[in-house]
């Protein structure tokens, strides 16, 4: 159940992308070619049912050249509409996205309700506010939708040099199925200290942009729980600039929701930062879930983290990791890991797993990746069995403990305690 | 005091190439007290004996029995037979990502006792038999076998033998990959426990030198997936002098080396 692989930082004088397409092994399945192309059979233009191979030679997609050059852009009109070949959406069932990337987006938005630390501060501002855009600029057609339809945004700061005295809760509750946008500012200032939890529940149709400033010094934690009903749909684009010396972790939490696709970017602005970005995410039957991430290593001396684990279980089930870090030549002294794994535990799942690794300066610490999706392992059972432990059991012992580690990171005990329980009920309605 | 009879086993396995029988008919009783080693060269179905009583499912039973106190255990789940009191030290323990040993040492003796272990008296035992194995304090919180050494996933097996007290404890070539502090550490582990009388020994072997630490009772030598000479202690010195080259089809093969 391994396959990774680590780049020494003196192999790496030229421009590399790990991760792309290799000719080594040829792999014969019907709808997937060694990039997985046409993944999603509810994408138009794509017909994998049956005998018939499909074909997708007329259509190539055409990867952007370097991660770095991806389009950005706050207008609509500048992103074509959506057909399912594009890089970045060929994991995902358009047709399931309610009308997220079609329509106008004017339904009702969740509500958002911020509780928690007495010493920040929290407003609704409208679109003339000059923090609109103080840290993302939307990379797809849904973010880019979402910007131009809201009118307003809720802005939580917190001021410089200040401890919030507690975990602050943003709790978003959908409770409309009209396609909708929504836009979250995290402004936490130089020398801050804080952790904000983004809590969705509820069913919505849902097109987000979060905004997440993290200033010199500041130490921040972001954890975005989606715990939706089961007919929720949720594109979230969190992008997050990232100050001098700061300090800045990174929580998804996936559990609930038909279709869920959080796009979490670190851009680094200033030398000696560290971000951690992890996630869980656990899906059961006919939900797809799914996490592109961004590390944009821009300058030196910076240091990032990524550890995602998911587990599958039911027919349908689907998760997608797509993992990009960018080391630009600007940024010496990098120093840069992620990992994937993935614990299938039935049949009828399927996960996928790209980790992309673009290095265009040797002169870095260290990079490196790896990714692992296993089946449950007989052995582990076999095992944990022979001491007399019953299956149900051993399964339920492997499984928690392989999303622990996730769950650990968040350091807030409620949060900690509400996701363990969830986990066990997944475990429980799955019959593990 | 309790009996593990096995009678005329066959056992075989399915392969790609077929399937192919490994035991041929192994007859063997231990009682409570007794140590018996079963000693042979490579691929005589030592190992084969060991997993089959544990459960493994890789292995097929094609004929004969296996007993604990006329208790038909081929009838029972892998779990079922670990509480019924056997144990198999593994030859080579896998690595459980996500489980703390402490986490698994206490799920499993929970399982076995049917009740939780009353936690003071736990902890105290799991940190002597820690202490006595000389097992390092800071393994309780690392996962199970994650990144351990040959020698300490030994040891750490042995640990679970002295604090599960298993009726029958069968040795998969635990002796293997150790140098002879660690054998000892891990010989005395199994002495201690055996000493106390309540369980029987099967202890899998290709080497004679764990028996000058472990004294066995009875001798056993495999051949080819049957026992090919019985007898005492007597029987180990024999083969440490002679090897197994005794045993072999002249021109069949170049094993026991």
């Amino acid at each position: 159940m391994a396959e990774t692989s680590q780049l020494s930082p003196g192999l790496t004088d030229e421009k590399a992308r790990v991760g792309a397409p290799s000719d080594e092994e040829k792999v014969a399945i019907d709808g997937f070619t060694e990039e997985g192309e046409n993944l999603s059979p509810l994408n138009t233009g794509t017909e994998q049912h049956g005998a018939r191979r499909h074909s997708h030679g007329d259509e190539p997609v055409v990867p952007e050249a370097s991660r770095g050059e991806r389009l950005k852009s706050y207008r609509l009109a500048d992103f074509a509409p959506l057909t399912g070949r594009e890089e970045d959406w060929r994991f995902t069932p358009l047709k399931r996205l309610r009308g997220l990337h079609s329509e106008p987006l004017s339904g009702q938005a969740p509500a958002v309700t911020v509780t928690g630390a007495s010493n920040i501060q929290v407003e609704t501002v409208g679109r003339d506010d000059a923090r609109f855009g103080c840290a993302a600029v939307p990379e797809d057609r849904v973010s880019a939708a979402a910007w131009e339809a809201v009118t307003a945004a809720t802005v939580i700061t917190i001021p410089e040099e200040t401890v919030a005295d507690c975990e602050v809760t943003v709790s978003v509750r959908g409770t409309d199925s009209a396609a909708a946008a929504q836009h979250i500012i995290i402004d936490a200032r130089r020398f801050s200290r804080a952790v904000v939890v983004l809590d969705h529940q509820g069913s919505a149709v849902l097109s987000q942009n979060v905004e997440i400033l993290v200033g010199d010094g500041a130490e921040l934690t972001v954890v975005s729980v989606q715990e939706w009903d089961d007919d929720a749909v949720h594109v979230s684009s969190q992008q997050a600039k990232i100050g001098r010396d700061a300090r800045f972790k990174h929580v998804v939490v996936s559990l609930g929701g038909d279709l869920v696709r959080l796009t979490p970017s670190s851009f680094f602005t200033a030398p000696g930062a560290e971000v951690e970005m992890y996630g869980l995410y656990f899906a059961d039957a006919g939900q797809h879930l799914e996490q592109r991430l961004l590390v944009d290593h821009a300058v030196p001396n910076c240091k990032s983290r990524v550890t995602y684990k998911g587990a599958l279980q039911g027919q349908g089930a689907h998760t997608v990791w797509v993992g990009d870090v960018l080391i630009r030549k600007e940024a010496e002294g990098t120093d840069t890991y992620e990992v994937n794994r993935n614990l299938v535990l039935t049949d009828g799942a399927r996960s996928d797993s790209v980790p992309n690794l673009e290095i265009e300066t040797g002169q870095i610490e260290g990079a490196g990746h790896a990714s692992a999706t296993g089946r449950f392992d007989d052995e582990h059972l076999f095992y944990l069995m022979a001491r007399g432990i019953d299956e149900k059991t051993a399964r339920r012992l492997v499984v928690r403990g392989f999303l622990n580690e996730v769950i650990q990171q968040i350091k807030v005990p409620v949060l900690e305690e509400r996701l363990t329980e969830a986990v066990e009920r997944e475990l429980a309605a799955g019959n593990l | 005091m309790s009996t593990l009879e096995i009678k005329d086993l066959h056992v075989s396995i399915n392969t790609e190439q077929g399937n192919v029988p490994i035991l041929k008919g192994v007859t063997l009783t231990i009682n409570t007290g007794e140590t018996h080693a079963i000693m042979g060269p490579n691929g005589s179905g030592k190992s084969t004996l060991a997993s089959t009583i544990a459960g493994h499912p890789r292995y097929i039973v094609d004929s004969g029995s296996i007993t604990l106190d006329g208790e038909d255990v081929l009838e029972m789940s892998v779990d079922e037979r670990a509480r019924a009191g056997l144990f198999l030290a593994m030859q080579y323990p896998v690595e459980v990502p996500g489980v703390t040993m402490t986490n698994f040492l206490r799920t499993a003796k929970t399982a076995l006792d049917g009740k939780a272990p009353s936690l003071r008296h736990w902890t105290k035992d799991v940190k002597e038999a820690m202490t006595q194995l000389r097992i390092d304090a800071d393994f309780a919180q690392r996962n199970v076998n994650e990144g351990f050494s040959g020698g300490e996933k030994k040891r750490v097996e042995i640990l679970q033998l002295e604090l599960f007290k298993p009726r029958f404890a069968i040795l998969d070539e635990t002796d293997s990959g150790l140098d002879v502090d660690a054998l000892k550490v891990v010989s005395e582990g199994v002495n201690r426990e055996h000493g106390k009388g309540n369980m029987g020994t099967l202890l899998i072997t290709h080497y004679t030198r764990i028996l000058r630490y472990i004294k066995p009772d009875f001798v056993h030598v495999f051949v080819d997936g049957r026992i090919a000479e019985e007898g005492g202690p007597e029987l180990a010195d024999r083969l440490e002098e002679e090897g197994y080259d005794r045993f072999l089809v002249p021109g069949s093969a170049t094993a026991g080396a």
